[in-house]
């Protein structure tokens, strides 16, 4: 799978660093800043310190104007970082974005009225297309906008958008209508009706979606936005309670002075959860972004966030679980055959055969025989019909027949063979329980035996199940075969459960029944009558070589077609839930080690037993306070990298996983700035 | 503690366990509408009830008409109570001829009992008549418990239905909780107490001639009832003889049991259950403190059994008793090692100022900490005279929120959003979007769950700075200083949270108490009531989702450890500087031996 994304970025890559510099002072506008309430918040705290440090120079302050000019440079250092945290995570995206616009150079269209490649057409600017416009494009010309294949076939180079060089098959009716714009056929000619207005197109929405212009607050980030803005509110109050009250105590004990503005303002910033909402926009940006180096795009940051909640997995069978195509793996002979006989037969009914088994039978004569044959001069191929449904070939007045069971018993019976061995019935009936496929060979009217015609599983994915199922998902395997099979090979797989002989409306049915049972069920599709299961599924991802409706009814688009990538998208969508949740303990805890820090400091003249508290030891009040705030600083680009990240996802039972947090985060939170601020410190000791 | 100390703890905590199972089942049962022991008798009078009252008992409300229902019924309630206490000197069964309230303390009065507070600005028996006590404030001790498991009863059913609005019928709740639950448990405690030596009658005081007169030193007081003060701050006295005592009389059994049972705790006596006729005997006081701590206890297994799995019940009533035990520890601890500059005098270093001799320390220590983890706020012992570290503990299980126990409905309600909040964090922690009981938590439930939690925190953040600037509620302190501080803190963060319990040291009957204290017991209430209904109705409407191995338990150890972090955690960081600046001070200046 070639990538069509440019080369993973390091996240401080020197130019993303440089423009990312850039727009972070540009993000400090309050218009935009209050979207992020908490740091606009702190923007504000930081313009009341430029004040008092106005003030200190004028006099008009008592406080040293050192002290008051370095907590205002520290506060605004504050608020820059989480600008800059947002704008390097959009950055990797923007860079991405403009490569795929480059792909978006102006197109001309062929306007036809009529569906017909003869009829005449007048040339017009892409941006002038509308839905419901028929356009007809020519090997080499680029397809102006997004539509489906009403007329023609064509081979279409989709690379600018999937990445994928090897060239797709395009053509009326079927799964395979779709195209879209800014791909180019490469030979024949297809007439395309066009189903998105310009700026709508499929491009359009990705270039969007990865500029983050088009990003949302995802319910779930609300909701931490809610208990972020309200811890800041409290902590205002707190600060600014503290102010009547050190004025109350300073009359009482007859000495000391009230707790000053700065210093107010400077505990409100340390208490204020800031490391977390600096970081809050970079967590949901970076996770699309790490989807989309998987070559995944989310429609929207829900989706993800959905598919970490996701806890039943509709997998299709074919090209998820298994290879996708049946493979011989070995010859039962029936009636006395010998397994030699069968295997030559097999052969020779098979080597005009292309079709994937056809060729499993012949690499398994030849491995497992050591037979190998040309298709002989002469021979006349039989290919498969929906009539006889036999295939195989007539050499020198033989006839060699591979075929489903029945249909090679009735082959033979107007060959006049009368004898249909005994025991092919128990054969064909042991291979078919064994959730492979039996077919039947016959040589003129001598049915020689079955070949065993088996699904693969792909190697690893039981264990992948197994994880899985460790998370708490279960795994539902969806396969058009008869329940025999489909629950031989549910079982080699260790899925949870099977739909056998699914038609689309069954597909539905088994949705909307674990969705009323209060699961999210996510699910992969890339059929027109996926379509309707798509709509319904919390998560639908659709290939991004399926049909226009496939593709409009899911919220997430797998550009390389790989129905696994369900799998990583959960684990994408866990780690930014786990990334907010951890940064956000990880920040309330860091507020105990700030008022051991602030408040001996802070309350130190007014009652100097308070120094007690000065656990830390730390050189003055203002070095403390100083230490605390540069701290509360400093924290937010140390964290940039595991916000990008994302912090590590590993799967296990969800009790275990929270203790494991806790003791890194919570226990990690409440240790670190103890450490860091007395570190702070010591070096402030050593520059004052 | 000594060997009886700790058999009467451990045996009070062991009774109190026994209790819970059966009581809270019971009123399962009761809020479910199935046949209890009860129904033969009180179904009939249920009916009567509601067919007097026009109440469709099979008619469920959604959470708009339960929140219209309940606040329509408190605000009746309130003005009866207001008007009763305006027209007290007309109304009957008055023989100390009592006047009329000052209508900022009929206000304020009202209030604190319409909204379970009891915070008294009046001595009871000096300014209460009988009636008053009887038909107004032991009615709304009732009728307020009542209102507060309502609530709580309401936002369970949010937790078990699925895809409906309805929450049940609040008069139908209101009536079941006063006629199963309430009545009969304070009927049956009334006579234990009766059986103790508390009174239950209508006689006038009692003058009784002192063998010997006595004569002691009164703080003299200004017009206003502010003590007054010398050039050096120190209060002014006037020596008194005394010859005569009065001794009260009232139905005092009647009005004491339901005080304790509903986490009421207005006393019918000022020195409430430091009285001897509130509270007579050691005995007694286990019993008024079981009773405290009764409902709450068990409303925790009523909640397991309506949710379907009583361990998540459990759960709760394990953290809860954690930080009681804990904090009964710590107060032990800080008043039997006592204030050293008294113990240097040779004294005996254990603190019982304040104390009763007949409940002892251990008796005492574990009243403290159960009505301020409650809302009671009955009293035994004089918070003021506590260590400061000691005085900081009821202090905290105020300010915490009233979730130790809590009040009857209110903290049970209180602390389920504190587990919301804890869900959410955790459950961001492990990657879903997080859900409580098979409800997910959304922003609709974070913004109400915040207000339950912050509500009063706020209010007294907020009321404690304005008192400091205020000089009328600076001057109404006893004990200026890092103590004064103390005082005033207390009083706030008692009103606020619906405590009631004083610190005492504190003149409480000026305005800016009065006034302010009213509102901040109303927003206590009911902004926390209003918002817990909300989360009802849109709990009820969100479908269930069935628990995976990805769902975090929240009926096992770890979760309850981090709650109970999320609990202290939420509550020192509002708090810090406040405290500092009181008892945290208070009590270094006190090791510092000043």
């Amino acid at each position: 799978m070639s990538k069509h994304i440019p080369p993973p970025q390091s996240a401080f890559d020197k130019h993303l660093l440089k423009s990312a510099l850039l727009e972070s002072i540009k993000k400090l506008d309050p218009r935009t800043l209050w979207r992020n309430p908490v740091m606009f918040c702190v923007e504000i705290a930081s313009c009341i310190t430029l004040v008092t440090f106005f003030m200190s120079l004028t006099g008009a302050n008592k406080e040293p104007a050192w002290f008051t000019g370095t907590v205002t440079a520290w506060l605004w250092l504050t608020v820059i970082f989480s600008t800059f945290a947002e704008a390097l995570a959009e950055g990797r995206g923007k860079a991405r974005a403009a490569s795929l616009r480059k792909s978006r150079t102006d197109v001309t269209a062929k306007l036809v009225t009529k569906p017909e490649f003869k009829s005449a057409f007048t040339t017009v600017g892409a941006s002038q297309l509308r839905m419901g416009d028929l356009i007809l494009v020519e090997g080499g010309e680029m397809i102006a906008g997004d539509g489906d294949v009403v007329a023609g076939a064509a081979l279409v180079n989709e690379s600018a958008v999937t990445g994928e060089s090897a060239p797709v098959i395009r053509e009326s009716g079927g799964d395979r209508s779709a195209v879209t714009g800014g791909t180019t056929v490469i030979s024949g000619s297809i007439i395309v009706k066009i189903t998105a207005n310009p700026g709508e197109t499929f491009l359009d929405r990705m270039i969007g979606l990865i500029e983050g212009a088009k990003r949302r607050k995802t319910p779930n980030e609300i909701a931490l936005e809610v208990l972020l803005i309200a811890l800041t509110l409290v902590f205002m109050l707190v600060c600014a309670n503290i102010s009547p009250l050190s004025i109350y105590s300073v009359k009482m004990a007859g000495h000391g002075t009230p707790v000053s503005l700065t210093v107010l303002v400077a505990l409100f910033v340390c208490l204020a959860p800031t490391t977390i909402a600096a970081l809050l926009p970079a967590i949901g940006i970076a996770g699309m972004d790490r989807l989309f180096q998987k070559n995944v795009i989310a429609l929207s940051g829900r989706a993800i966030e959905a598919a970490g909640d996701v806890n039943v997995l509709l997998l299709d069978k074919t090209g998820t679980i298994t290879h996708g195509n049946r493979q011989a793996v070995s010859f039962v002979p029936v009636g006395g055959h010998s397994e030699q006989e069968l295997a030559e037969a097999a052969l020779m009914a098979s080597l005009a055969d292309e079709t994937p088994e056809g060729r499993s039978v012949v690499i398994l004569a030849k491995e497992k025989h050591g037979l190998t044959r040309e298709t002989p001069f002469g021979a006349e191929v039989v290919e498969f019909s929906a009539d006889t449904r036999l295939s195989g070939i007539n050499l020198e007045g033989t006839h060699y027949r591979k075929g489903a069971s029945d249909s090679t018993v009735a082959f033979v019976k107007t060959l006049g063979g009368k004898s249909i061995p005994s025991d092919l019935e128990n054969v064909v009936d042991k291979i078919a329980r064994g959730g492979a496929t039996p077919l039947v060979v016959c040589r003129d009217s001598q049915i020689l035996g079955a070949i065993n015609l088996k699904d693969i599983v792909k190697a690893g994915i039981q264990e992948r199940f197994l994880q899985l199922r460790s998370m708490g998902i279960r795994t539902v395997m969806i396969t058009g075969d008869n329940p025999l099979t489909a629950a031989a090979i549910a079982a080699e797989a260790q899925v949870d459960d099977f739909l056998a002989q699914a038609k689309p409306e069954e597909k539905l049915r088994l949705i909307r029944e674990y969705q009323e049972q209060g699961f999210m069920v996510a699910m992969t599709g890339d059929g027109t009558n996926d379509a309707p299961a798509l709509a319904q599924a919390d998560v639908a991802v659709a290939m991004n070589t399926g049909t226009q409706p496939a593709r409009e009814a899911a919220n997430i688009i797998d550009l390389d077609s790989n129905p696994t990538k369900l799998l990583d998208i959960v684990e994408v969508g866990k780690q930014i839930l786990m990334t907010r949740g951890n940064l956000t303990t990880f920040s309330i805890s860091n507020d105990i080690a700030k008022y051991f820090a602030i408040i001996p400091a802070a309350l130190l003249s007014i009652y100097p037993q308070l120094g007690v508290l000065n656990v830390m030891q730390l050189a003055s009040p203002f070095s403390a306070i100083l230490s605390a705030v540069i701290f509360n600083a400093i924290i937010i680009p140390l964290l940039v990298p595991l916000a990008l990240k994302g912090t590590r996802f590993r799967p296990m039972p969800a009790e275990r996983l929270l203790i494991h947090n806790l003791l890194i985060y919570g226990v990690g939170g409440i240790i670190a700035p103890f450490v860091g601020i007395k570190a702070i410190d010591m070096v402030i000791g050593m520059v004052v | 503690m000594n060997s009886y100390e700790w058999l009467q703890t451990i045996g009070f905590f062991a009774v109190l366990l026994l209790l819970v199972k059966p009581l809270g089942s019971f009123m399962a049962r009761v809020y479910q509408g199935e046949r209890t022991l009860l129904s033969p008798v009180l179904v009939p009078c249920e009916n009567v009830l509601y067919r007097i009252c026009g109440v469709n008992q099979d008619e469920e409300m959604n959470w708009k008409r339960y929140t219209i229902a309940m606040l329509l019924f408190n605000l009746i309630l309130f003005v009866a109570l207001f008007a009763m206490l305006m027209l007290q000197h007309l109304l009957p069964l008055n023989p100390q001829k009592f006047p009329a309230f000052t209508w900022q303390l009929a206000l304020n009065t009202a209030i604190s009992f319409v909204t379970n507070t009891n915070w008294q600005a009046y001595g009871g028996e000096q300014a209460a008549s009988y009636f008053t006590q009887m038909v107004g404030l032991a009615v709304h001790n009732f009728i307020s418990a009542a209102t507060g498991m309502a609530i709580a009863i309401a936002l369970i059913r949010g937790f078990v239905r699925r895809r409906t609005e309805l929450l049940g019928n609040f008069w139908v709740d209101l009536t079941r909780t006063t006629l199963y639950i309430l009545l009969p448990i304070a009927f049956i405690a009334a006579t234990l107490l009766v059986s103790q030596g508390v009174i239950q009658n209508f006689n006038a005081y009692k003058a009784i001639p002192l063998v010997q007169s006595t004569s002691y030193n009164k703080p003299r007081l200004d017009a206003k009832g502010s003590p007054l003060k010398d050039a050096a701050g120190t209060p002014l006295t006037e020596s008194v003889t005394v010859n005569a005592v009065t001794i009260p009389m009232g139905p005092v059994a009647s009005q004491e049991a339901i005080k304790e049972l509903g986490t009421n705790g207005g006393g019918f006596f000022n020195a409430n259950s430091a009285h001897p006729y509130e509270n007579p005997t050691p005995l007694s006081n286990m019993l008024e403190i079981l009773l405290i701590l009764l409902i709450p206890g068990a409303l925790t297994y009523t909640f397991g059994v309506m949710v379907g799995n009583t361990r998540q019940g459990w759960m709760l009533l394990g953290v809860m008793l954690f930080i009681l035990i804990a904090s009964f520890g710590v107060l032990q601890w800080a008043e039997s090692s006592g204030n050293p500059l008294v113990a240097k005098l040779g004294v005996g270093s254990i603190n019982m100022e304040g104390k009763d001799v007949r409940f002892g320390l251990a008796g005492s220590s574990l009243f403290a900490v159960a009505t301020t983890g409650t809302s009671c706020g009955a009293v035994n012992t004089m918070h003021d005279s506590l260590t400061p570290i000691g005085g900081l503990i009821p202090l905290s299980l105020i300010l915490l929120g009233e979730i130790i126990f809590g009040g009857v409905g209110s903290g049970l309600y209180t602390m389920l959003a504190f587990a919301i909040i804890a869900v959410f964090v955790s459950g961001l922690m492990i990657g879903r979007t997080p859900e409580y009981l098979g409800k997910k938590v959304e922003v609709r439930e974070m913004w109400m769950s915040i207000l339950v939690i912050l509500t009063a925190g706020v209010t007294v953040l907020i009321l404690s700075g304005i008192a400091m600037l205020t000089p009328q509620a600076v001057a109404s302190m006893a004990n200026p200083g890092a103590h004064g501080l103390s005082e005033v803190l207390y009083a706030l963060a008692s009103m606020a949270n619906n405590n009631g319990s004083a610190f005492a040291g504190l003149n409480a009957n000026v305005n800016f108490y009065n006034l302010f204290g009213s509102l901040a017991m109303t927003l206590g209430r009911y902004v926390p009531a209003i918002a817990v209904l909300a989360m009802a109705g849109s709990l009820a409407e969100k479908k269930y989702v069935p628990p995976s191995l990805g769902t975090l338990p929240t009926d096992k150890a770890p979760f309850a450890l981090w709650l109970t972090l999320v609990i202290l955690i939420v509550g020192a960081l509002t708090f810090f500087p406040a405290l500092a600046l009181g008892p945290i001070v208070e009590q270094l200046t006190m090791l510092g031996g000043t």
